[in-house]
């Protein structure tokens, strides 16, 4: 089983090194969606090496729990965080993109079996993730399940048919977290399509809600000890977070959710990451 | 495979009851078998699964995308579940939830769409599939099985539940005929020979299965030798029934409650003119919605009896005549 790392100097130094394979991978492939990646770093850090119980030396482990990337475009910040865990060589993350790679452009499991789902068409991993939990309450198993959502991707029906599933079905060992950055791919997602009041509609669903900053390491541990002790409701972390965090010129900046560093920007961006 | 027909073709129970069943059958005998629906579990028979099974049922509301995602995650977790509800909503609605997470990925889903064809008759055609062969046969690596009566039905489930990866089953509104005996088997992938012939080959599936075994008797009574084959699978195709069918009989008629472009027809054609290319036609629904009335009435005007069967053999055997002459 994973060796978890509770000192959250220890885990924000790992973050630093995620968003340095980030843009490393994305500045290779020459495409890539590296704002959404880095905004997801501390939730995947977080789940990876302190929350989730797993094993990268045996993938199919059954009572492992279970981890869903729904926005499936952050694949970059998945692939860095899986190979920091064991499960994939580190040096093999520049392969981002290329036949054959394990890190295909949107996550496969067809290339890399160690995931749980395929993605990246969006609106589909939350009723992905409450199957899972239904099976594990079926079975009267442990594990528990975990998906990360995107902002934009809550403008799909389909998350609201599955937020209603859940509630309506008390599947309390699943747990969603949003990234929410508040930028989509053609702008900020306040002039795309407004999510606000966007706690508010995860409660009135029958969620419990748990806002907070995610880029607070320890604020996410603790919301994730709080989830698992929540009974008959699944439970919703509607995280904060910065597009492009931790890159100057990428924080906040709608360009970056779909356009890769050049070479120049990688590495300026590497350092101000070192 | 080799067939055992009742012709006098009595009604039996309706294909989705069958499904609904079989379905309790197989509940009781794997543990894991589960089911999720969407609102029409009194119409899809599933509820008889719910009711012998309440905790490994799924009620999923009206909300088809969010069944398809749900039945992939119980899937990716061992079960093997079975998603219900009318193909138009079930294929349609969640088409996209079944490319990308069930073909995709290979997981183990079975998704029987209920009250397909125009044979539903009174409710019209937005409660009508005819599009759900070619769209569930456009998706890599799934099963497609279109069973003709209650026997076959039955078979179909259990195959389902053997094979492991996706699987979508057709099933029908109304009472259908009985055609087979208990004891037919339903090898997957392999068409049942319901009589063999020489002269032509009629190729059906599902409902019209029983009209092309009425269409069969006129033409034999003309003199005709008819090889009737019933295509219960449609993916993957039984190529070798299909190719020996053109080289043998040089004509052939395929009849499906479908649109006529991208159902079995068109499947058939393909592989026809890969192998011994002949003289083919099709009864099917052409490029057309069809409306309300009673079923009899539907499939007289839209053109899916046994008479429209036999006119278009006789088409077929007049083309292959002027062939061969």
């Amino acid at each position: 089983m994973f060796k978890h790392i509770q000192d959250i100097n220890t885990l924000a130094a790992v973050a630093r090194r995620i968003r340095r394979h980030i843009i490393t991978m994305t500045g290779a492939a020459g495409s890539g969606h590296p704002g959404g990646s880095l905004s997801a770093v501390e939730i995947l850090v977080t789940l990876f090496f302190s929350v989730l119980r797993h094993a990268p030396e045996r993938p199919d482990w059954p009572d492992r729990d279970r981890f869903i990337l729904s926005k499936g475009h952050a694949a970059p910040v998945l692939y860095a965080v899986m190979a920091e865990c064991g499960y994939v060589p580190v040096e093999q993350l520049t392969t981002l993109r290329e036949l054959g790679s394990p890190f295909q452009g949107h996550p496969d499991r067809r290339f890399l079996p160690a995931l749980e789902a395929s993605t990246g068409s969006l609106g589909q991993g939350l009723s992905l993730a409450l199957g899972m939990g239904a099976a594990a309450r079926l079975e009267g198993a442990a594990w528990r399940t975990y998906v990360v959502l995107g902002d934009g991707e809550c403008q799909e029906g389909q998350i609201w048919e599955a937020a209603m599933f859940g509630a309506f079905h008390k599947i309390d060992n699943v747990c969603a977290i949003v990234d929410y950055n508040k930028i989509q791919l053609d702008g900020f997602v306040k002039d795309v399509m407004e999510l606000e009041p966007f706690a508010a509609k995860w409660s009135g669903f029958g969620w419990h809600v748990i806002e907070l900053d995610g880029h607070d390491i320890a604020a996410l541990s603790k919301a994730f000890a709080e989830a698992a002790a929540v009974k008959g409701r699944p439970t919703v972390i509607i995280a904060h977070t910065v597009k492009g965090k931790g890159v100057s010129f990428m924080e906040n900046n709608p360009k970056y959710h779909g356009v890769a560093p050049t070479p120049a920007e990688v590495e300026l961006a590497l350092k101000e990451l070192s | 495979m080799a067939a055992v027909v009742n012709s006098e073709l009595k009604l039996g129970m309706a294909t989705r009851e069958a499904f609904g069943r079989a379905l309790v059958e197989l509940g009781r005998r794997n543990p894991n078998v589960v089911a999720v629906d969407a609102d029409l579990s009194k119409s899809t028979y599933t509820h008889l699964f719910a009711k012998e099974f309440p905790e490994r049922f799924f009620s999923c509301g009206i909300a088809e995308a969010n069944m398809i995602g749900v039945a992939a995650g119980l899937a990716s977790a061992g079960k093997i579940p079975f998603a219900a509800s009318f193909a138009s909503f079930a294929v349609n609605k969640g088409f996209e939830q079944m490319r990308v997470l069930v073909a995709y990925p290979g997981v183990n889903v079975k998704i029987v769409g209920t009250h397909c064809g125009i044979s539903i008759g009174e409710d019209g055609p937005s409660q009508m599939a005819i599009e759900d062969i070619g769209l569930a046969c456009s998706l890599p690596g799934f099963i497609v099985l279109s069973p003709a009566d209650e026997v076959a039905m039955r078979a179909a489930v259990w195959s389902a539940a053997e094979h492991r990866g996706p699987v979508y089953i057709r099933a029908g509104r109304p009472k259908a005929p009985v055609i087979y005996g208990p004891e037919q088997q339903f090898p997957l992938g392999q068409a049942i020979e319901v009589f063999p012939g020489k002269d032509l080959t009629i190729i059906a599936t599902g409902l019209l299965v029983a009209e092309a075994i009425r269409a069969r008797a006129e033409l034999e009574a003309d003199g005709v030798s008819v090889r009737l084959l019933d295509m219960h699978t449609i993916k993957p195709l039984d190529a070798a029934a299909i190719a020996g069918a053109a080289a043998e009989t040089g004509a052939i008629v395929v009849a499906e409650e479908h649109l006529a472009d991208g159902g079995l027809g068109v499947r058939v054609a393909q592989l026809v003119a890969r192998t011994h290319p002949c003289c083919m036609e099709f009864v099917g629904i052409n490029d057309t919605y069809a409306e309300s009335a009673t079923p009899e009435q539907l499939l007289e005007k839209y053109g899916l009896t046994a008479r429209n069967i036999v006119e278009a053999a006789q088409r077929v055997l007049a083309r292959k005549r002027k062939r061969a002459g």
